[in-house]
């Protein structure tokens, strides 16, 4: 229990940097990026067996993690960051000039931690049934994680990657879909509704597990079987409810802050709602 | 360089034999396939590496992102279809997951131009070139016959950065003596000249060959480069043959725009200005038929290269 509290007290923080990051620049997607905080913190903080100190592209004996919804990158360089990855400071460059900090995680500027670029949608899966072939071939056990967002299911590309992936029974690759049920035009069940994505990946020949990706035990217990449940001939999808905006009361509920930053009186208001747990960057 | 025809072959076939060699020498090199197996001539080398082959079936968009991925653990990844459907239906996830990523991919594109002919129009690429070189950081090869397709194919292996290398269908004359070295952004010099520069690649440089002689009948004593790399340019090369000769013939199986003449009018005109002509499709879609009557309908045919030298030789006077 103290581990998850623990989880809990860094997620906080990590909700803080993105409110602040987005408000600093005035630009930015802070919605998913509050919705996928626990996950993100999990993931850093206990599921992914990686080396932050010491970051290598290639990956080998580590378990890899690719960002295709590329837009919540503040939540992905807060937990970078957090977990040891690049100095905290640099959180402050977050979309400013001359920063490693892009709006969109890029390789170009050497950002460790970031193995390929995203931002645009649907590709970040293929590159991980690419990154899970690589380490079947390299007799490499450790695991390749891929996070998707759930209007990014709309790509087509996205299944083509599914049915490779099922097909190849790529089983050293977990997808999470961050189900918030919203994107930019509003929700998705009324810009194009996705249906039964589970009932889709299932026909697909993944496993689903789905979770609520807002209650910090929950996604811990469901990572850790996760990794149990690898190496037995399936792609795992776990299918991640979260609430966009969590943490956080007037973004909750909404699609209006999926790209929205707020001003100075949101965020003071957002911050008040957030202990700083770890220190501010 | 003595130049005589060896044999008569396609240059995929050049891919082929050039993966089945960095197959036995190079264990990081993978190949990936959107059911072309044999149209990309790869049914060796996944016979023989079945563990380093992926079959991605009629999934480009996915094989390009795989692609980027194998890098990730170190491999070298060879994608391998149609010219077509290696660039424009895949240019956002080359420019995203390869290009801006910075990802060591070589996109292998065969069947590219009019030559792949009675499949018409929507499988004959000619926008390619133009394509991929306005990626940053993209090294664009186009090789004129089967040994230097075999020898590109070789070298782009070592060479660290995503490559697009692009050749053809048919059956053409294999000239290019197989001991020369391949070297990449480096223009291959075939007959120094005074009058004229032609600057060929491709399919084109055959007909370059066949059009010198011609001209030398004329009395036109042309100097024939094969640019075989069309980015990096070999600025050096070319502005050396160009201040010699004081004009410029290109000559590509491409669009005008993009093309290897876009680059060369566009170094000339930073650089050194000189009277330009260029054998390359005029903005038009090609159709179906066979390759020689197409180079023929679109003029890109030996005579359309004699002609074109004539007419900017009259220019520079």
């Amino acid at each position: 229990m103290t581990d998850i509290n623990n989880l809990k007290r860094i997620s906080t923080q990590v909700r803080r940097d993105i409110i602040r990051m987005v408000h600093a620049c005035q630009s930015g997607h802070p919605g998913g990026s509050l919705g996928c905080a626990d996950l993100m913190t999990a993931l850093y903080f206990q599921e992914l067996r990686h080396h932050p100190s010491s970051f290598s592209m290639d990956g080998t004996g580590e378990d890899i993690f690719l960002l295709s919804n590329g837009h919540i990158s503040p939540v992905f360089y807060s937990v970078l960051a957090r977990s040891g990855y690049f100095p905290l400071d640099e959180l402050a460059g977050f979309r400013f000039i001359h920063s490693r900090l892009q709006g969109h995680p890029a390789t170009l500027e050497g950002l460790p931690g970031v193995r390929v670029a995203s931002g645009s949608l649907g590709q970040g899966l293929s590159v991980g049934c690419g990154a899970a072939q690589a380490k079947k071939l390299n007799h490499d056990s450790s695991l390749v994680f891929v996070l998707m967002g759930d209007g990014e299911q709309q790509e087509g590309q996205v299944w083509e990657a599914v049915l490779y992936a099922g097909a190849r029974k790529l089983d050293n690759l977990i997808a999470i879909i961050d189900y918030n049920g919203k994107q930019i035009d509003g929700a998705v069940d009324n810009v194009l509704p996705l249906g039964d994505l589970r009932a889709k990946y299932e026909a697909f020949g993944w496993h689903v597990t789905p979770f609520d990706g807002n209650d910090m035990e929950a996604v811990v217990g469901v990572l850790q079987q996760a990794r149990i449940m690898t190496g037995q001939g399936k792609p795992q999808m776990l299918l991640m409810k979260t609430e966009m905006g969590m943490g956080v009361d007037f973004m909750m509920g909404t699609h209006k802050w999926h790209g929205v930053a707020p001003n100075n009186e949101q965020a003071a208001r957002a911050l008040a709602q957030l202990e700083e747990t770890l220190g501010d960057y | 360089m003595e130049i005589k025809v060896l044999n008569h072959q396609d240059t995929r076939s050049g891919y082929g034999d050039g993966m089945m060699e960095l197959g036995k020498i190079n264990p990081k090199v993978v190949a990936l396939c959107a059911d072309l197996t044999g149209s990309l001539k790869l049914d060796a080398f996944a016979a023989n590496h079945p563990e380093r082959f992926f079959q991605t079936g009629i999934s480009e968009a996915n094989m390009i992102g795989m692609a980027a991925g194998l890098t990730i653990g170190g491999y070298i990844p060879f994608t391998s279809t149609f010219a077509n459907f290696s660039t424009g239906r895949v240019y956002d996830q080359i420019r995203q997951s390869v290009a801006y990523s910075q990802k060591n991919v070589k996109i292998c594109a065969s069947h590219a131009g009019l030559t792949l002919g009675e499949d018409g129009a929507t499988h004959q690429i000619l926008e390619d070139i133009g394509l991929m070189k306005m990626l940053p950081g993209m090294t664009v090869i186009n090789p004129c016959d089967y040994n230097q397709t075999k020898a590109a194919t070789i070298a782009i292996a070592s060479f660290d950065g995503p490559v697009y290398l692009r050749f053809g269908r048919p059956k053409v004359p294999n000239f290019i003596p197989e001991e020369t070295p391949f070297i990449i952004g480096k223009a291959l010099m075939l007959k120094p000249g005074s009058d004229v520069s032609i600057f060929a690649t491709g399919h084109l440089v055959w007909k370059a060959v066949e059009a010198i002689e011609i001209l030398a009948g004329l009395g036109i004593n042309a100097e024939l480069i094969n640019i075989h790399t069309i980015k990096p340019l070999d600025e050096e090369a070319v502005l050396a043959s160009v201040a010699k000769t004081g004009c410029v013939v290109t000559a590509e199986e491409h669009q005008m725009h993009g093309g290897l003449g876009d680059s060369i009018a566009q170094l000339l005109g930073r650089k050194l200005v000189a009277p330009i002509e260029m054998v390359a499709v005029k903005d038009v879609f090609g159709q179906s038929g066979k390759p020689e009557e197409l180079m023929v309908e679109y003029g890109l045919d030996t005579p359309d290269i004699v002609n074109a030298v004539r007419r900017v030789v009259a220019r520079k006077k």
